[in-house]
């Protein structure tokens, strides 16, 4: 437990003292936010009724392509060799470093989504959903956008490879949440969204540290 | 090392399991089964491509145009076995290190995008007529369409990898987290679906004459008959170009005078 503090400690001191990773992916949310209004104009009902897929398309986007070199760093100064010899194993470090990642990359984002919805012109209780939904299924998309990274992580061109592989694979959670926010007419299937998108981040939370891991040390091979 | 050990003592023929190992091996009795299989798939589509065009009756509702599924079914039913070949195939890369379950993977990637394309593409032409649109944002259609996505981005990911020996395991990973994804996908697609339009198009594959599935089925073995034959002529390429890049990298080295082993 002491050793898996510590990894958080230090990834989080790590992020805050670099600065900047964290102010890149907020601006690149909000300017997601900003871009698509102005390509659809500002007709207010279509922008009401577009809001949950646009913040869902713009978490979506921040998550994927700001996670890209999450292990790439530690894997050029050899930190992650040494990791493969620490006294927790790598399954427990990679669940470590998802907290830290959801930390800050997702949560940042979810603080800033109430600017998001005035520019959205969204109503109170929609905000409210969108933020719970954002909550329930941002560390799904944290863990896959952390196991794209993982499979990135020896490639020098990989950049842009890790979100094509993992876009296909956030189907659901982008399905799920954008029901989560604004229910079919007619249907009380918000709860039951909310249901699933709490799910689909239990079970990524749950397996993607072995996935990692498995992927770090083939990486390491 | 221990005598008794089968796996060790080279002495002792070699089992089945091995010799399907052994590149050399898999390359010397694969080349005996590259002809038999051609000429399989080439009666199974003579036959069956006769049966669908010529001996099967127009449908009563779709007219002609029926006769598009003799090629969209086998592919999409492809597009599926291929992606679960994969799998089984990572199972056996991750597991057993099997360097022949690697090549299956390599050589496969490309077939099933190929033929997910194929499904997809007879599906437009095939909905276009009968629904009065190329695309519909149908469950089956979407689900389809994210798992030509995978297979584009696998491919994408083999040739990023091109070279590297430790790019094979990864790969491994990547498609055993495809497959345990592909059901939710499939689910989380079909409840979208069913949300958004209260389904327009009914499955109709329940009662089908014998006219239509026979030249359906038949049209099914060939195209998995068709797949074998690309797919094993794919893994014996692969593993020639394995030879051809070693010889090359040793070719290098001894004319550089470098006893430097470069390891992939």
């Amino acid at each position: 437990m002491e050793a898996f503090m510590a990894i958080i400690v230090r990834d989080i001191r790590l992020t805050l003292r670099s600065g900047g990773s964290t102010i890149t992916l907020l601006a690149f949310f909000l300017s997601v936010g900003v871009i698509i209004p102005i390509a659809v104009g500002p007709d207010k009902e279509t922008l009401a009724r577009l809001a949950p897929a646009i913040i869902w398309i713009a978490a979506l986007l921040s998550t994927l392509l700001g996670l890209d070199r999450l292990f790439v760093a530690d894997h050029e100064d050899g930190t992650n060799a040494s990791l493969h010899h620490a006294s927790i194993s790598l399954e427990a470090i990679s669940f470590a470093k998802l907290i830290v990642h959801w930390l800050v990359s997702a949560l940042p984002l979810i603080v800033a989504t109430p600017f998001m919805a005035i520019m959205l012109i969204m109503d109170m209780p929609t905000l409210l959903r969108t933020i719970a939904a954002l909550m329930l299924g941002t560390p799904a998309l944290v863990a896959l956008g952390a196991f794209g990274a993982s499979i990135a992580v020896t490639l020098k061109r990989g950049g842009v490879l890790a979100p094509i592989l993992i876009m296909p694979l956030a189907v659901p959670v982008l399905i799920f949440g954008v029901s989560a926010i604004s229910p079919a007419p007619g249907s009380g299937t918000s709860e039951a969204a909310f249901m699933f998108l709490g799910a689909l981040s239990l079970l990524a939370f749950a397996f993607t540290p072995f996935a990692i891991a498995l992927a770090l040390r083939a990486a390491h091979e | 090392m221990n005598k008794s050990n089968p796996m060790t003592d080279t002495s002792l023929p070699a089992n089945w399991f091995s010799r399907l190992a052994h590149p050399g091996v898999f390359l010397s009795w694969s080349r005996n089964w590259i002809a038999p299989l051609a000429a399989l798939t080439i009666i199974l589509f003579t036959i069956g491509l006769w049966y669908s065009f010529f001996n099967s009756p127009p449908d009563y509702q779709m007219g002609e145009t029926v006769r598009i599924m003799y090629i969209h079914v086998p592919s999409a039913w492809l597009s599926q076995m291929i992606y679960t070949l994969m799998a089984v195939s990572a199972i056996g890369t991750l597991v057993w290190r099997h360097p022949m379950a690697d090549m299956s993977m390599k050589a496969a990637a490309p077939l099933g995008a190929a033929f997910t394309a194929v499904a997809l593409f007879t599906g437009a032409l095939w909905g276009r007529p009968t629904w009065g649109t190329f695309w519909e944002w149908d469950g089956r259609m979407t689900s389809t369409l994210v798992l030509f996505l995978m297979y584009l981005g696998l491919v994408a990911l083999w040739r990023t990898f091109e070279g590297q020996a430790r790019g094979t395991r990864i790969i491994a990973i990547f498609t055993l987290v495809g497959a345990l994804n592909i059901p939710i996908i499939k689910f989380s697609v079909d409840w979208w679906n069913t949300l958004h339009q209260p389904s327009i198009i009914k499955a109709d594959g329940l009662s089908m004459p014998a006219s239509i599935y026979t030249p359906l089925l038949i049209m099914v073995v060939a195209f998995t008959a068709l797949f074998f034959t690309l797919h094993l002529v794919g893994m014996r390429t692969e593993i020639l170009r394995h030879r051809a890049n070693s010889l090359e990298r040793r070719h290098v080295s001894a004319r550089n005078g470098t006893s430097s082993g470069t390891t992939s």
